[in-house]
């Protein structure tokens, strides 16, 4: 096994620098290495969602990229949405249409519905449904999920 | 048309209103804490060495080379729990619950399914102790495994357990079986009923074990320190029960076991039964470092969960009029590995939508190899609903009765006695039957396409018991006139939100001013689990009357500061005054602020285990397309219908609504757990075994009837369990009113409805 490997990214637009295995995902980087856990694993096999984050601005599961891949490049997480400010439209908007019930699969959908609504702020209903079809909701049946989208587009028309 | 409807008869202030929930930000920004996410100082990992055939003995297990591995600080089996070294006479009458409870955390001379647990490894990282959980040498001895109830009650199957003997109608079987119990339910005369019918119905059906599919993987961390104190932190519905089944594996005392419940990612009854916290416990004791354990996906299918896969006889008999005049049915339901599946509570709901005078119930728990079944919202109900309310579909079409109408005919009113005793306060079956009849949906024709598609509407009705039990909780008024609630409750989805606008409904102050908070089990008095719908409802009501002593303990801290007589003063909205001087009066607020120098802090608290049930109804109504060339089914249109009592948060129970109609359309359409020859599920991820995803599913419509529960000072009644019942079935009718085939076995796989349509063209 070789030993640790330094990285050097950029996360939620800081600098970032530390020690990963050659095998250890993004997602355990995230989570154990960083201690961000706001990014959930529910499969760590790319078919859940659970674990989406932006790299070079395309979502991906983390649990599927290599914490070394991330070398030189830039990752946005969900602690990155909110800021000082406050929330994000999106953030806002899920918690205005009860989009959450248990809360697991909610930063996944977040940053993935940044990923679409950043450039498409007007996505319909058949767009939103197509584009979180790799998310797995178990709660709400996705009817508030899509709703809480929708609105949030609005926003940020 | 409105996507959302919802039937009041009473306004609250704070009930009924859609606040966002306290903790809603934590989760909307990563912040909240699940049980995955706890770190502690020192933290070891753990991996659990499993069972790669459904059924064998354990002949010999090595974990020499494993407990050499650099890196690894423990290695369990079953000889480290108490149970290996207990004799049956020491335990006596107790000797099988705990063989059972033990074998299933740790196999001891079987396996029973694949995934059971052998052994745990805890290390460094998870790395290093997957790795040395491979190095653990087990000699198996295969047996053959025994999958569905019906081969299980096959005349000379193989046997599970060579000590499990049948309980039934209060006799015990003379040799050993894996039917674990018979229970029979009647009244009136079958027989009679049927020779008075006109129309008799009856079917087999039969369903494939489901997984409750929460996106969070189980989890668990424990640190067992040197002065024997126990502490637990995991995702659990009940923190309480995780305590006494740790108590009863551990033997070790529940005043030595602290558990502290995480914000849980999913549960629908699957994370009730302890799986990692004892392993972490026994590893955190032989290491003496906290140790935290995770499943992976395949784990979870193959080690938790699922619900019962079942077979199901149904027989249903009515006049031309359309007057039930016999039920009868027979449930046999598979409790996985180890007795306890939901064959009774299926019957019990079978019928319960229904008043008819002649009624036969045998319901049947049966042992197979698959992992121990967990409780999964409205536990037995929705394979009994798939069941009956097919039955009822076809006696409606042979009669020639709109199955709206019929259901109104027989429905289930106050008064009605259910088959096995309790007779019904007020219900509102009657109203969402009324409430379906007049919706858009129902009165507007199914939208016919010509596309060479199929398309058909089913409607199916459904119940289930909301149950009160035992909730706990302590409310502090706060020096800035905040309220502090801390329950027993874990918030699976809007608790938080529901006690809060309880409590600020009762004391008349904003939702706002409630924090409301989850305590460990060192904390607050034992409360039960969160599910069965009772939480909204019970802890809700714990939370009213611990109110109420607020308001009089205000009112008599207000009496004392103004030397006024206890009976002189009243509390009226959030106003504590005198009832004749009007100059003495205080806000909530302002007798809050002097609290702390007039006596010190008030506080209340109540436990409470209500009497009597909150039944709760629902009719689903659906649209489907089926595709003639590949079998696939759509849902075009879904609404669902239910009488929840008051909403206390409409947008929550609409959310509870929408997602048991989702869970439910799985079921009926998609979720199969799949079995190879030798018992070893073949499609444990995410990918294989097809959960709905968002492009399966349309927005799902809701109505909310409001019947209010004479149980509860708002008429609060739960809504979780029963939105999962009338899915199954409401498909398969659909899916007949579509093709013309009855779909007697889920799921309705594309696959069966070509096999069905082809053999319906006799091609």
């Amino acid at each position: 096994m070789p030993g640790p490997t330094h990285v050097q990214a950029t996360i939620n637009g800081e600098d970032v620098n530390f020690l990963c295995e050659p095998r250890q995902s993004l997602l355990e980087v995230l989570r154990d290495v960083l201690g961000m856990t706001g990014t959930k694993e529910g499969c760590n096999d790319g078919n859940c969602g659970a674990c989406t984050v932006i790299f070079d601005g395309r979502i991906v599961d983390s649990c599927l990229v290599l914490g070394v891949e991330i070398q030189g490049r830039e990752v946005t997480t969900i602690e990155g949405l909110a800021t000082a400010d406050g929330l994000h439209p999106i953030q806002q908007a899920f918690l205005e249409n009860a989009a959450l019930q248990c809360g697991i699969c909610t930063p996944g959908f977040i940053v993935a519905s940044k990923g679409l609504l950043d450039g498409e702020p007007g996505a319909d209903e058949g767009r939103i449904r197509h584009w979180l079809a790799g998310n797995l909701c178990r709660c709400t049946g996705y009817d508030k999920i899509v709703r809480a989208v929708l609105d949030a587009g609005e926003k940020m028309k | 048309m409105v996507a959302n409807i919802v039937l009041s008869e009473v306004e609250y202030t704070h009930i009924g209103k859609r606040p966002v929930r306290p903790d809603g930000v934590d989760k909307v920004i990563g912040r909240a804490q699940y049980g995955p996410d706890i770190t502690l100082k020192g933290l070891l990992h753990g991996k659990v060495l499993r069972s790669p055939y459904a059924h064998a003995r354990i002949k010999s297990i090595d974990t020499s080379q494993a407990e050499a591995y650099p890196g690894v600080r423990a290695v369990i089996t079953a000889q480290d729990l108490p149970f290996a070294s207990l004799s049956k006479e020491e335990l006596g009458a107790g000797y099988q619950a705990l063989k059972f409870a033990s074998d299933h955390v740790l196999a001891g001379g079987k396996v029973l399914f694949k995934g059971h647990p052998v052994a745990a490894v805890a290390a460094a990282n998870p790395h290093v102790a997957e790795e040395a959980a491979k190095l653990i040498k087990v000699e198996y001895e295969e047996l053959p495994p025994v999958m569905s109830v019906v081969e299980a009650m096959a005349e000379g199957a193989t046997l599970l357990h060579d000590d499990l003997y049948t309980s039934s109608l209060g006799e015990t079987s003379q040799t050993a079986s894996n039917v674990a119990a018979h229970a029979r339910y009647e009244k009136g005369d079958v027989a009679q009923g049927f020779d008075e019918a006109a129309v008799v119905v009856e079917r087999e059906f039969q369903t494939a074990s489901v997984h409750q599919g929460y996106i969070e993987p189980h989890n668990g961390t424990a640190f067992w320190s040197a002065d024997g104190q126990l502490d637990v932190w995991c995702s659990t519905q009940g923190a309480f029960t995780v305590r006494s089944s740790l108590a009863n594996v551990l033997r070790h005392p529940v005043s030595k076991i602290k558990v502290t419940p995480m914000e849980m990612g999913g549960g629908f009854g699957g994370k009730i039964s302890i799986y990692l916290e004892p392993l972490a416990a026994l590893l955190s004791k032989k290491s003496g470092q906290p140790v935290k354990l995770v499943m992976n996906r395949v784990e979870v299918f193959e080690a938790s969960g699922p619900a019962s896969g079942s077979w199901m006889k149904v027989k249903m008999g009515a006049t031309t009029d359309g007057k039930l005049t016999a039920c009868q049915a027979e449930l046999a339901l598979d409790a996985g590995a180890y007795p306890g599946s939901p064959a009774m509570s299926a019957a019990m709901c079978a019928f319960a939508c229904y008043d008819y005078p002649n009624g036969l119930l045998d319901a049947y728990d049966v042992v197979v190899n698959k992992p121990k079944t967990q409780a999964y919202r409205a536990p037995g109900s929705p394979q009994a609903a798939y069941a009956v309310e097919s039955v009822v579909d076809e006696l409606c079409e042979k009669l020639g009765i709109d199955p709206v109408e019929f259901r109104l005919r027989n429905a289930s009113k106050e008064g009605t006695r259910r088959i096995e005793g309790p007779v019904y306060r007020r219900i509102g079956l009657v109203e969402c039957l009324e409430a379906a009849r007049s919706h858009d949906h129902y009165q507007t024709a199914v939208d016919f396409q010509p596309n060479g598609k199929l398309r058909g509407r089913g409607v199916a009705s459904g119940f289930w018991f909301n149950r009160g039990f035992v909730s706990s909780c302590n409310l502090t008024v706060n020096p800035d006139g905040t309220v502090s609630v801390v329950m027993g409750s874990v918030d699976l989805c809007g608790t938080r939100a529901s006690i809060a606008q309880q409590t600020a409904e009762a004391l008349g102050i904003a939702y706002e001013d409630i924090k409301p908070s989850i305590a460990d089990t060192d904390s607050i008095g034992y409360t039960f689990i969160t599910g069965g719908s009772r939480t909204t409802f019970a802890t809700g009501l714990a939370t009213i009357n611990a109110s109420q002593d607020i308001k009089q303990r205000m009112v008599e801290r207000a009496a004392a500061i103004w030397e006024a007589p206890v009976e002189d003063v009243e509390y009226v909205d959030g106003v504590i005054q005198h009832k004749s001087d009007s100059e003495l009066r205080m806000t909530f607020k302002e007798l809050a602020g002097r609290t702390l120098t007039t006596g010190g802090s008030i506080t209340a608290q109540c436990n409470i285990d209500p009497p009597g049930e909150g039944n709760s109804f629902a009719v689903h109504v659906v649209d489907v397309e089926v595709d003639q060339d590949t079998g696939k089914v759509d849902i075009l249109r879904y609404t669902a219908i239910q009488d929840c009592g008051k909403a206390v948060h409409p947008s929550y129970v609409e959310g509870q609504m929408q997602g048991g109609a989702a869970q439910g359309i799985g079921w009926a359409l998609n979720e199969e757990y799949f079995f190879n020859g030798q018992g070893q599920m073949t499609n444990s991820s995410f990918l294989d075994y097809r959960m709905p995803i968002s492009l399966d599913l349309p927005m799902i419509d809701t109505v909310i009837v409001e019947v209010a529960n004479p149980g509860h000072p708002y008429g609060v009644r739960g809504v979780g369990e029963t939105p999962i019942v009338p899915p199954l079935a409401a498909i398969a009718n659909a899916v007949y009113q579509a093709t013309g085939v009855r779909m007697q076995s889920l799921p309705i796989t594309p696959g069966k409805v070509l096999d069905a349509l082809w053999s319906q063209n006799g091609s």
